[in-house]
């Protein structure tokens, strides 16, 4: 018998239709506790109605989600989630931002303050604890909304494409903080992405979504060590051999 | 092959805007001289700058010193030999895909037969046909863009000038994008100032990138790209470049 104590997620049959509209068709996976795993498809494949029906944010039309052997609520269960957009709240300082989450979890005093020092130094962004969203840069940011999301010390962390519209190196720099962060940590950590390369940088295993009605191509085990090298021969294969699947352009 | 020809020269070009706070200086001293048909990427961080260029190239925006030429005249204000394709796509919303693409022709007074096959030719290179009744907001992102292209490309102008016109773009439909784009600049070669803050971007299109400097911004470094067309973004040489062109580039500030 399958040892299921080491399964964070656990996702059958889920189908979700809009209407007529059938988006996922009939997902079937599991995700390991303390894995980080990527999630790649074609664009509109309907990557985010599949973390929107995680969160919550939508019922699932059949199927269930399980996290930890029970019904998925984040009300009960500590899941984070990062948006495309930055959310971080204008009228919060970063302090206030990162401290916001805990407290809506009931954490509060020195256990708030403790917790959100640490994830603001490990982000570095101690000294700008003061400044708000508009004084600070489009990187800095997205530090605080990561900062925000690890405080709470989640058990789930579900990221939609963080990192969609920043340059390259910037991207590799968030990246490696979020890879340090994820190893301090052992959260279990969902990435959604249209970004290959991004994918086979931090992933430990990549599922390949079908175009919609959305089902699991594959799932495919990276076995490149950390920190890897974007332009290493084996990584360049992974890549190629991912693109491939989801190609459609 | 003869020389190519010098089209566009920005001679010691600097740009400042007043300030409550005093005066910014945006551009200092910027040289520039590209060739007939030539590619060529300004690819810089973010804030650098880059709009503000390329905006003095069209016109929008007049240099505090130093000129602007194309094909030996002077750039003093906006005009139809120099095409634009902006970044927010920025069509006309009221006016279907002809209506966008025939409005350059359309408002100096072109026959409607002639600019009508004119824009329907353009609206084939890039490959709308079937949605020239379509209205923007019916269209993707890409295609939105697509129509920005053809109704630059349209007015038939010397100079193309394109400000990361594909930042809005998911990175698969900028994949094809830019695809879309090489094939089309091939088929019908132009004059194109391209701007972009992505180093994949600039080393699949370019024939040449200029990497521009933080604020006030100028030119650090020049890099030739002589891959073969149609480039492959994991072939080793590409990851070489990028990584190199990548390392010169200051930081977003």
């Amino acid at each position: 018998m399958q040892d299921n104590s080491s399964v964070k997620v656990k996702v059958t049959n889920l189908t979700k239709s809009f209407g007529s509209l059938l988006v996922l068709d009939n997902l079937n996976f599991e995700v390991k506790n303390g894995e980080f795993l990527c999630i790649v498809g074609p664009t509109g494949c309907g990557k985010t109605t599949f973390l929107n029906t995680l969160t919550k944010l939508y019922e699932p039309t059949k199927g269930e989600i399980l996290v930890n052997g029970v019904p998925v609520d984040p009300k009960k269960q500590n899941i984070s989630y990062i948006f495309q957009e930055y959310s971080a709240f204008p009228w919060l300082t970063v302090k206030e931002n990162v401290m916001w989450g805990l407290k809506i979890k009931d954490v509060s005093g020195k256990e708030a303050t403790e917790n959100t020092m640490e994830m603001l130094d490990i982000v570095g962004l101690t000294k700008f604890q003061d400044y708000y969203p508009n004084q600070i840069s489009v990187s800095m940011l997205q530090r605080v909304v990561i900062a925000r999301a690890f405080a709470t010390k989640p058990e789930l962390l579900l990221m939609d494409e963080p990192y969609g519209q920043l340059d390259i190196d910037l991207r590799f720099r968030l990246e490696d903080e979020l890879l340090k962060l994820w190893e301090k940590t052992k959260t279990t950590v969902l990435f959604i992405t249209h970004n290959i390369e991004e994918a086979v940088y931090l992933g430990q295993n990549i599922m390949v979504l079908t175009n919609k009605p959305t089902s699991v191509k594959t799932v495919i085990k990276n076995p490149l060590p950390l920190p890897r090298d974007a332009m290493a021969q084996e990584f360049v294969e992974l890549r190629e051999e991912v693109t491939e699947l989801i190609k459609w352009w | 092959m003869a020389e190519q020809r010098t089209l566009i020269v920005c001679d010691h070009v600097s740009k400042e805007f007043q300030t409550p706070e005093g005066v910014f200086k945006v551009i200092e001293d910027l040289n520039i001289k590209v060739k007939e048909n030539e590619f060529l990427v300004l690819f810089g961080p973010g804030q650098c700058g880059k709009t503000t260029i390329l905006n003095t190239f069209a016109g929008f925006e007049i240099p505090t010193s130093g000129e602007i030429t194309v094909n030996g005249k002077k750039v003093t204000r906006p005009g139809s030999e120099r095409g634009m394709v902006f970044q927010t796509t920025a069509l006309f919303p009221w006016f279907k895909v002809m209506g966008n693409v025939e409005y350059g022709p359309k408002v100096r007074g072109e026959s409607k037969a002639k600019r009508r096959e004119r824009a329907q030719h353009y609206i084939d290179l890039v490959g709308l046909q079937g949605f020239e009744n379509s209205y923007p907001i019916k269209l993707s992102g890409g295609m939105k863009q697509r129509v920005g292209i053809a109704r630059a490309y349209c007015n038939e102008p010397l100079l193309l000038l394109m400000d990361e016109p594909f930042g809005h773009l998911d990175a698969q439909t900028r994949y094809l994008m830019q695809e879309e784009l090489m094939r089309i600049w091939q088929q019908e070669k132009r004059t194109i100032i391209f701007v972009t803050n992505n180093i994949e971007e600039a080393v699949y299109l370019a024939d040449r990138i200029l990497v521009l400097s933080n604020c006030p911004t100028g030119v650090k470094a020049e890099y030739e790209i002589n891959l073969p067309h149609p480039r492959q973004y994991t072939d080793p040489e590409f990851l070489r470049l990028r990584r190199e062109i990548n390392d010169v580039i200051d930081h977003t500030l």
